[in-house]
């Protein structure tokens, strides 16, 4: 799966888990876990591929794997609502100057809720199971459909 | 700023109340506390001197202890000096906490005045608290009477926050006979002591907002292993901040503590062990036995519970011609020989002299220990060294009605 929407940040570089294995005395005091290498004094107003997260911030993982059903994002339906984006529990939904992009596939579990609180009709966000291919759930989208009386 | 406290150079003070002057004279950001006999009015005096300008602190009224260390946790995670006391069913309520506060590495000091645990409920002294404490990966440092309440405390932060340690504190006195004898205390004035434990300077503190941090996070099989190994070292490495922190102590106000305590142990053919303001009790026994039939008593008391000084009582029993050891433990065993005597024989065990080791449960529930009742466990142990092998069961109980109970008899002839 192509990763596509923001290639030259550290997102979802490396698989949870799959990090290297120091000893006792290599580990953090406390298991104290500092999110970005050195100080930083404008984290909030950086966007997150510019901020210089350390491997302890899950945003270098990716946890994919977890996932067995997936939203696919369709362009051509959506309106910016930013609906998805604001319900996210997984901050999933990448979005730029209130332009959706797409969805943020290392660290998105599945959980639905997009797909759920997406108004348009058809809907621009649909679960399909992990082993579709994109485009062609995107081949096959729904047509709108008719108000019902 | 804080106000000065005007002090005497000798103050008559409880060990709760001299408690709570040496967390006054530390300067604690955050006191986070709910009251509990018998070591309520620690919190209670310390909240009076917030109240009354003494403190440039803030006191937190919480709705239970789980809650007291919590926010302990929550402020020393944050960056700041935290301390609080408890005692007993608080303690207990605490436990979870506690190994919060050691895993997370945070400071913190907790004085606690030792209680017995109910069932069935008492408010009287005994170590059941303490030992509960001896795995939470805390510090803990036991003191005898109220002045020592009073030194140790302030040793607590040094040790505590000290950046090689960097581990939470306990102090222990027992209830009522420490906690509320008023006896006798040497205070420093308030700007000695507050040099003596300095300025707090926190690490990974959340509230350095250029370094944002997470703590308490999970781990599984993969690194929970390599943390708790960890903690374990710096607490087993703090034993050189300990004895470096009371050394500047001594040459600061002449008062002298070890790891291990001893008294009259460089000729003691047998020695008692134990803790608390029993201690007291049991020198002026071995120096009143040594007086009227000639034994030779000593007494071991180990400062320190946690770290457990193994290399100094190994170091005691050595250097002195001990050849039977009682150990008094003060809480109830659960199924087991006590604590004390458990620590105390696995050092010895690796000593070439090795002596006979017995176990007496004693003073449960704030059951007195008299100076007879000493002398009487004194001559007994005085009778196993004679003979050469313990002539009694290896566990025994002082000061217990009813029919003679006792466990296990030696095999070693």
């Amino acid at each position: 799966m192509s990763r596509g929407v923001l290639s030259t940040d550290k997102r979802g570089m490396r698989e949870l888990g799959a990090e290297e294995k120091v000893g006792w005395d290599e580990v953090t005091q406390g298991v104290a876990l500092h999110t970005f290498e050195g100080s930083t004094q404008s984290a909030a107003f950086t966007r997150p591929e510019e901020r210089a997260y350390t491997d302890f911030s899950s945003y270098t993982a990716t946890v994919a794997s977890w996932r067995v059903v997936k939203p696919v994002y369709n362009r051509d339906v959506c309106i910016d609502c930013q609906n998805c984006w604001v319900w996210c529990p997984d901050t999933s939904i990448i979005s730029r100057d209130k332009q959706m992009l797409g969805i943020d596939y290392d660290h998105c579990k599945g959980c639905g809720v997009c797909a759920e609180v997406c108004p348009t009709n058809p809907k621009s966000l649909i679960m399909f199971s992990e082993m579709t291919e994109n485009d062609e759930a995107l081949s096959g989208w729904p047509e709108k459909k008719k108000k019902e009386k | 700023m804080a106000k000065e406290f005007e002090l005497n150079e000798v103050e008559v003070w409880d060990g709760n109340y001299a408690t709570s002057q040496a967390l006054r004279q530390a300067q604690i950001d955050v006191v986070a506390a709910y009251p509990i006999t018998p070591s309520t009015p620690i919190v209670e005096g310390y909240g009076a001197y917030v109240a009354n300008g003494y403190i440039d602190g803030e006191f937190v009224m919480v709705e239970s202890e789980h809650a007291a260390m919590s926010g302990c946790v929550g402020a020393a995670a944050a960056g700041g000096r935290v301390a609080t006391a408890t005692s007993s069913q608080g303690f207990a309520l605490m436990a979870e906490v506690l190994y919060q506060a050691s895993g997370m590495r945070l400071p913190i000091v907790l004085t606690v005045v030792n209680r017995a645990l109910a069932s069935p409920l008492n408010v009287r002294g005994d170590h059941a608290d303490m030992y509960l404490g001896r795995d939470s990966g805390w510090i803990q440092i036991d003191a005898f009477d109220a002045q020592q309440a009073y030194d140790l405390a302030l040793c607590a932060f040094r040790i505590g926050e000290h950046h090689a340690v960097r581990l939470p504190v306990m102090t222990h006195q027992d209830g009522f006979t420490t906690s509320h004898k008023a006896q006798n205390v040497y205070p420093l004035k308030d700007e000695v002591a507050y040099k003596f434990v300095g300025d707090y300077k926190p690490v990974d503190e959340m509230l350095d907002f250029s370094r944002p941090v997470t703590h308490g996070a999970q781990t599984e099989e993969d690194w929970h292993f390599e943390h708790k190994a960890k903690q374990h070292k710096a607490l087993m490495d703090s034993r050189t901040v300990i004895d470096e922190v009371f050394a500047e102590f001594k040459a600061l106000t002449g008062r002298e503590y070890k790891r291990v305590e001893s008294y009259m142990m460089e000729d003691a053919e047998v020695a008692l062990v134990l803790l608390g303001s029993s201690v007291e009790t049991a020198v002026l026994a071995a120096k009143q036995l040594r007086e009227e039939e000639g034994i030779k008593v000593g007494i071991i008391s180990p400062r320190c519970f946690r770290p457990f000084p193994y290399d100094m009582v190994r170091d005691v029993i050595e250097d002195s011609p001990v050849k039977a050891l009682c150990c008094l433990d003060k809480s109830s065993p659960g199924g087991a020989m006590g604590a004390l005597f458990n620590e105390i024989s696995a050092a010895a065990y690796s000593t070439g002299t090795r002596p006979l080791m017995t176990n007496y449960i004693y003073g449960l529930g704030g059951r007195d220990f008299s100076v007879d009742e000493a002398k009487r466990i004194m001559r007994e142990q005085k009778a196993h060294a004679d003979a050469g092998h313990i002539t009694t069961e290896i566990q025994q109980f002082s000061g217990l009605r009813g029919p003679k109970l006792g466990f296990f008899e030696t095999r070693r002839s």
